[in-house]
Order: structure tokens, then sequence, then C-alpha cells
């Protein structure tokens, strides 16, 4: 916006001055929007922390908010939801730089021409179909050869992990694009292969474009809902550090699947448990707002280093 | 209206108000491309049990047939939270639950100045499954039963029958806010036990079926149509109240064999909600149905013809009175 | 790998070690592009399959029934396109107002960087959580229903917003700098600007991202679940307040019926519907967008 304006503002005002504020009020509605969000978060969870405490709530173990004795510790939640996001990033971040990298390096631009769209629709494909694909044909497929619960962390984390691969691929391959092609000639005067080229010394220069759209994703993997909520089941368990494989065999309960048990009426009256699943988003919204920020302040480093 | 009687949805009163101000843009902005706000008129919203939702399902997907102007919603909420949440609230018309209405629940609806009125539409066979491959056991008497689900009670198959096998049981039962729930507990654990609270808990009764599908060890139990509907993937035991097993299925519940594990299914209707014509005719056609097949198919043991005529009198009378 | 650098200049044996490396890296890399659309290509397929005899006419215009022969998708299709129109009339003015307001009026001072800032996380908040803004807000404080038409398009409008003005603000971006000047160079004032020049040159682009981000609206399950939709609707909705099911929604409750016939028969017609419907609303949006492209 720093070239001279040449509007003539000044002579027809009204309307002009009008239209200004009409529009400015729609783009603070984003920050109203924000406002709102905490505001409805915080009224609800700072009455549940009144009858439970936030230590109670942030060390405790047992997650139990119907049943007796009751219990409101959000690690086995958070346990979920961490076995969910390492799950999906074991299938997602390898797959999703790989992809960037023949994107941006190897594939023709005839190829990239169909092959971002189809990337794309991984993402576009409704959650809620993943979930029930996750369901009736992954777990069944993958019950054959493992010891799968009906409800298990894996096939979730798998089709978690395959919706967030365009997330790190179409960051990752823009942050790969930018790096400007001096890099690579100086790198191939000096006789390296496009294999160096790629691995030594463009992903070293894209690195915080890539370790951007991974932060970015996983906050994806980590508020994804309906996947879970379908298919990784209703056991809130803390993570078994003696055998965390075993996790994803077995059914779990991340946050957001949480929610959407309390959500869906299990439960009467204005209560600490009804209360419990602002106290739960709130997390949530705090966990995922750090990483979209951190994501956003890693990224905007690679913008003006090459800018 | 004081906090303890509304919904877990929150109300338009009290502490949010402060917000109101922050959000008036919002609501503007909003507003204003919303266009005009209709008069809400022909709906009939109805929520409560799961184990009753099949049979209104039903019900309404044929009612819908006849008058499909009426919008008609149905949710899967549980019992209480249906009367909690929204029937006792005046948020719906007409509650499905699996047991009687609860002391504090006619209370708190007569606080909000509703009257609910009983209808009993079906009866219900609760079943307590196994897997199929779970050969050793066809019957099991309440007190086996009670051990299994007891808190501090039996952790392993062989904790009840030294020769079944030494494997720790997977339970799959009904979330505590269900009336499946209140129902098992009631009728099973007693009084003077409580209900053990390390099983899967579920209001999605698919859950439990998946469940026990998936374990040799598994157990759960649910509504009589839920197995009805999976005889083959699944296997229901016999329960001996009285030195006899007896299997549960439309007739022995119909005859009164199968205790105590076959109960009466209801839907309560609010009286105020009457002088809507939608709902008025929607509470008729409902009444009619409930004799009818339209309840055995979906695996429930129909209400019989003297039972229906009481309940249109019943419905008639709570109708002339409201439209006065 | 900086070694591989030095031995590939030094000695031309490692160099062909290195470019059968190369060979196998280029192949992996690939795979690895191919294996999601692979994974989701096989299993569109199953899903079309087991549709196969459950997506007809019936399906298509009857109300759901517990029994899976006569179980229809009818009110949670219209539910879904009612929502989905009122979100486009809700996102649409509020999303272009708030890009032109961005691109063309705000300075580029602490504000504007805050305002753009905030919607960049407004877009990565989960949707769930806006679920629970909705009920808060649209439920709970201005009570205009659990589950209703209003509720449900105003808590996905706040959902798709920021991805409706970020796209909006793209397409206003790339109306060139020359053409505004030369309006204002005929006296055109700032509006009569942006209302001659910039918004017709920047609408395919607006309204191919608004399209897109409806796509993604129409396919949102939790944010319904939260404002206490219904389970299952029948008739059509008859007024703005009336209880509203959608298409996910509904593919969700049937995922938990307990009949085989609903899990691999009725529930995958209707995710078939669901993805034929988005499709189709994702093809409008790139037909607007290659017609423009021709253009220009």
């Amino acid at each position: 916006m720093s070239q001279p304006d040449f509007s003539h503002d000044g002579i027809r005002t009204a309307r002009g001055t009008a239209f200004r504020y009409l529009f400015m009020l729609c783009a603070l509605l984003s920050i109203l929007t924000t406002v709102a969000i905490v505001a409805t978060l915080l009224i609800d969870a700072i009455d549940f922390f009144a009858t439970v405490s936030p230590v109670e709530f942030l060390t405790g173990t047992r997650w139990s908010p119907t049943n007796d004795p009751v219990a409101f510790g959000v690690l086995p939640l958070i346990s979920g939801t961490l076995i969910i996001t390492l799950g999906s990033a074991l299938v997602a971040l390898p797959i999703g730089l790989l992809t960037a990298i023949y994107l941006s390096e190897y594939a023709s631009e005839r190829r990239r021409a169909y092959l971002k769209p189809a990337l794309e629709v991984l993402a576009g494909v409704p959650t809620v179909v993943y979930g029930y694909f996750a369901l009736v044909y992954v777990t069944p497929a993958l019950d054959t050869i493992l010891p799968l619960s009906t409800f298990n962390a894996l096939s979730a984390s798998i089709m978690v992990g395959i919706m967030i691969i365009p997330m790190v691929s179409s960051i990752s391959e823009d942050a790969m694009s930018a790096v400007p092609d001096s890099l690579r000639q100086a790198s191939y005067g000096l006789g390296a292969t496009k294999f160096t080229v790629s691995t030594s010394v463009v992903v070293p220069a894209a690195l915080s474009g890539i370790i951007s759209s991974f932060i970015l994703a996983l906050s994806r993997a980590i508020g994804e809902t309906m996947i879970v909520a379908i298919a990784a089941g209703q056991t809130p368990r803390m993570v078994d550090l003696t055998d965390p494989a075993g996790m994803f065999l077995d059914s779990i309960q991340p946050m957001t699947s949480a929610m959407v048990q309390i959500g869906t009426g299990d439960i009467v009256g204005q209560g600490a448990a009804y209360k419990s699943l602002f106290a739960v988003g709130l997390t949530l919204f705090v966990i995922t707002f750090v990483m979209n920020l951190v994501s956003e302040l890693v990224a905007s480093r690679y913008r003006e280093v090459y800018r | 209206m004081s906090r303890d009687t509304t919904a877990p949805l929150p109300t338009g009163l009290g502490r949010r108000d402060f917000l109101a101000a922050a959000s008036v843009a919002l609501s503007g902005g909003m507003a204003g491309c919303a266009g005009v706000f209709a008069e809400e008129g022909n709906q009939v919203n109805i929520a409560g049990s799961s184990t009753v939702f099949p049979v209104t399902e039903a019900i309404a997907s044929a009612f819908s047939e006849k008058n499909p102007t009426v919008n008609l919603s149905l949710s899967k909420t549980g019992t209480g939270g249906g009367f909690g949440n929204f029937f006792c609230a005046g948020r719906t018309d007409i509650n499905n639950a699996s047991r009687a209405i609860a002391d504090a629940e006619t209370e708190q609806c007569g606080e909000n100045g509703i009257t609910p009125i009983e209808f009993q539409v079906a009866t219900d066979a609760l079943t307590v499954v196994v897997n199929p491959e779970a050969d050793w056991v066809d019957c099991l008497t309440v007190d086996e039963l009670r051990d299994i689900w007891r808190a501090g009670g039996a952790e392993r198959w062989s904790d009840i029958d030294e020769d079944w096998p030494d494997e720790e049981f997977e339970l799959y039962g009904a979330a505590t806010t269900s009336g499946t729930f209140d129902y098992f507990n009631e009728a099973i654990i007693g009084e003077e036990e409580n209900h053990r609270s390390d099983y899967h808990a579920t209001e999605r009764d698919r859950t439990i079926v998946q469940g026990v599908q998936g374990s040799e060890y598994a157990m759960g139990y649910f509504g009589f149509s839920y197995y009805s509907e999976n005889p083959d993937s699944i296997k229901a035991l016999s329960i001996d109240d009285d030195g006899a097993c007896v299997e549960p299925s439309i007739e022995t519940a119909m005859s009164g064999e199968y205790t105590p594990l076959s109960r009466p299914l209801f839907i309560y209707v609010a009286k105020e909600s009457l002088a809507d014509p939608a709902v008025r005719d929607f509470a008729r056609f409902y009444m009619e149905r409930a004799a009818t097949d339209l309840v055995s198919e979906v695996g429930y043991v129909p209400i019989t013809e003297d039972q229906r005529d009481e309940n249109l009198a019943k419905l008639d009378e709570a109708i002339a009175e409201v439209t006065e | 790998m900086a070694a591989d650098t030095q031995e590939a200049s030094v000695d031309s044996g490692f160099g062909q070690i290195s470019r059968t490396k190369d060979v196998a890296f280029r192949l992996l890399a690939l795979a690895a592009t191919l294996i999601g659309i692979v994974s989701l290509a096989a299993l569109l397929l199953n899903v079309a399959v087991d549709a196969v005899g459950w997506l007809d006419w019936g399906f298509l215009t009857n109300p759901p029934h517990p029994n899976p022969n006569n179980a229809g998708f009818l009110p949670a299709i219209v539910g879904s396109i009612a929502i989905m129109i009122m979100i486009a009339l809700v996102t649409f003015p509020l999303g272009v107002g708030a890009a032109i307001y961005l691109e063309e009026y705000a300075s580029d001072g602490y504000l504007t960087r805050f305002i753009q800032l905030n919607i960049a996380n407004l877009a990565g908040v989960p949707s769930v959580v806006y679920g629970l803004l909705g009920l808060g807000l649209f439920v709970g404080l201005f009570n205009i229903g659990y589950g209703s038409v209003l509720a449900a398009a105003f808590t996905v409008s706040l959902l798709i917003l920021p991805i409706v003005i970020i796209s909006a603000q793209e397409a206003i971006r790339s109306v060139p700098d020359s053409q505004r000047q030369a309006s204002y160079g005929m006296g055109a004032t700032k509006w009569q600007t942006i209302r001659n020049v910039v918004l017709p040159r920047a609408m395919p682009g607006i309204m191919t991202g608004t399209i897109l981000a409806l796509g993604r609206a129409i396919g949102e399950t939790a944010p319904l679940i939260m404002i206490a939709a219904p389970t299952t609707v029948f008739g059509v909705p008859n007024s703005l307040l009336s209880k509203v099911s959608a298409m996910p929604l509904q593919i969700y409750n049937w995922a938990s019926y307990p009949q085989t016939e609903f899990q691999y028969g009725v529930v995958a017609a209707g995710v078939v519907t669901l993805l034929v419907i988005l499709l189709t609303i994702n093809s409008v949006a790139i037909i607007i967008r290659n017609r423009y492209q021709q253009r220009t």
C-alpha cells in the first residue's frame, strides 16, 4: 500500500467514508470472533474450575466425567491426542516432505499440474467420510495382520495422516520453490546430483517453511474430531510408556472425541461434567492457537530471508 | 429459571449478557444478511432414549410420508438427558423414555410449566450378549450377572466358574445417563451394590455390538432390538431368575417369563404442546401405530389393542383440555 | 550428505553410486506423492462398490427409516443445501467486505497486521471449538434454537469466513495496480474504483474461493454436533428456525446403526451422495476459474 494514492475521497466523502467503515467492520468481525471464542470458552471453563481445581484438571490421570467416582484429569485425553498426533505425524511428515521435494525438484510442469489438485482432494474429503473409511475398511483390513480392537488409534491416525499430507506438501513446496535457483546451480556446478541438491541444499534452505508446515499440520491433527470420534473409540487412557506401540492397537479417547461424547447429550444439567466440555475445549484451543502462532512466526522468517 | 432446572444448552439469560455488547456487530452483520426470521411452525421436536429411538424413527418415517410438510426432528440423548436438557426445559414436545419419569424430572417440568403425559408404546427385553466364539456360556443366573457387573466383583471368566477361561472380561454397557443403564442397574445390581465403572460406556448400541463382535471374552448388554438385528454376529445369553434359563425373545417378553430384564418403553408428550396441530396429529398417529407390526419389525413387543385404546382415550382427553 | 557431493566430484565411481541413489530417491519421492492419492482412490472404489444397489431414487427422495431398505437421505440433502445457501448469504458479503478493507483501505500498520495474523489463526482453530462458540453464542446468547437452520448456518459461517477472506484478498491483490491508477486518473473516487474496476476484475477469483469454502462447509460435522443438531430429521425445513439435519451428520448417525446393511450399504450410499454433491460444487468453482484464466 505504499504507492501514491490518487483517489479523491476528499471531494466526495460521505459515501466513501461510509463504505470504508462498513468494510472495516467486516474486517473487525474476525477479531470479534476470536474474542467471542475466548469469552465463550472462558465463561464456562471458569465455572468449571470453581468446582475442579486447574491443578487437578491438568495433572489428573483419570477422566471419568459421569461415572462414579467422577474424575476430571485431562491427561488421559491429552495422551489420546498425542497418540493420534504421533501416528499421523509418522504418516504425513515423511510422505508430505518427499511429496514436496518431488513436486518442487523433480516433477515436470505438466505432471505438477495434475498432481497438485489431486493431492488437494485429500484435504477436501469431509472428515466424517475418513472416519467411516477408517472404521469399515481400514480397521478390518489391518485386523487380518494385527490384533486390533474394533476401535483403535491406528486406523484413525493413518486416516488423519493421509488427510494432512497436502498441508505438509503444499506449504513445504512453496518454501522450496522460494529457494533461489542460484543456490541449486552453484551446487550442480560442484558436480552434485539432484538427490544431493534436494536433500543438502533445498531442504536446509527451506527448513523454516518446512517446519512451519509440520507444526500447522500437527495442529490440524490435534483438532481433528470426526475421524477419531468414529474410529478411535471412547476409552480415555494414559499412555503406557512400557508399551507405546500397544496404544495404537487399542481404543483410546482424544480430547476432541471426549468433547463430542459430552456434547451428544450424555450429560444432564449444568454440572461440572457439562462444564468440563468447555475446559477441554479451552485446552484444545490454547494448544492449537499457540501452534498456529508459532507456525506463522517460523513461516514469516523464510519469507523475509528470500524475498 | 434457576440454573439447575435448565439444560446444558445454555439459555439466553444471565451471565453472558456482557458478551452481548461485543456481539452486537456480529449478530447485526449476520442477521442483516440472513433475511427474514420466519415463524416457527409445523414443527415437532423429539429427544430422549436411544432404545426407543428406532420405534419413534419408524413411526415418524411413516408419518412423514403422509405429512411431508411437517418438520419432525428426533435426537438421541438418553432418557435422562432428554428430560433434563430438552423436554422439561421446554425445548421438545415429546421425550422417548426407556423408564418412567423420575420425581425430580417431574418437578423440573412443573417449574417450567410443562405437564408430561405418559404413554407406554412397546415392551423391550434387555439382552445380555457375548461373542459367538464364547462356547462355554449359554445361560447366567442373576447372581452371576451381578457379580460380573458390580464394582469390586469378578474380573475374569474363571472367577465365575473354574472351568471357564482364565481371561479378563471386556465389558460393554450403556452410559450412565441412559435408561438402559438405570434399568440394568436396578434389575441386576440392586441398591446394595454399585455398577462397576471400568467398562466401555456408550450411548451408541452399535459400539457395544462392534465391541462384543471383536473379542472372544467380551460381554455387553442392550435393548433386544439391537440383538434381533444381529443374531448371527453376537450371542444372546439366557437368564436364570428362579431356577430355569429363559432366552430373550419377543414371545418370552410378552408372556412375562423373561424376568427380570423385560421392561416397558414410553413416550412422554408435553400436554401444552398438544395445542399445536402438528404435535397433536403425530401423537395420535403414534398411538395408533404402536399396536402394529411397525414395532415388532424394529425388534420390540407391540402394545395390545386394549392398551392402544387406553392411550388414545388419554390423548383425546388431554387434547380436549388444551384446545378448549 | 555433504560427503556425497565431495565423493561425486572426486571420483566417478562414487558418482555412479550417487546416481543410483538419485534414481532410487526420485522413485521414492514419486511413490510418496502417489501413496495418499492411491489409498484414497482405493477407498473411494470400495465405497462406490458398496453403494451399488443402495443409491437409488428411493434413497434420494425418502425420509430416514430404521429399516435399511426404506432408509432415505432427503431431509439431510435438503438440510445441507439450506444451510449452504444461508452460509453463502452470510459469508460472501462479510468476507468480501473484510478483504476490500484489508487490501484497499487499510494502511500497513499495527492493526492491519494484527487483523491479518488473527484471520490466519482463526483459519486454524479446530471446527469443534467453533461448535462450542455456536453453542454459547447462537444457541445460548441469541437463543435461536438448538440445531436450527440459522444456528447451524451462522456457526459454520464463522468457521469458513477466514478462508473466504483470505481467498478474496488474493483475488483482489491480483488486480493490477495500473488499473486502479487509471481509474483514479479519470477522476473516480476510491469507492467508484473498487466498484467499477477492482471488484469486477476480482470477482471470478472471489467466487472460486467462496465456492471452494462452501465445499468445506458442506462437509463439516463437528460444529453441528456441538450445537445439538438432531440425530435425524423428517420432512424439510419449513422455516429458518426449523431443526435441521445435514448429510455428514446423517452419515455419522447411520454409521452407529447396528445392521451391516447400514454400515456397508446405506452409509456408503450417503457417502457417495455427499461426495458427488461436493464434487459438483468444486467443479463449478474450477469452471469459473478456468474461464477467467482464459480471458486474461
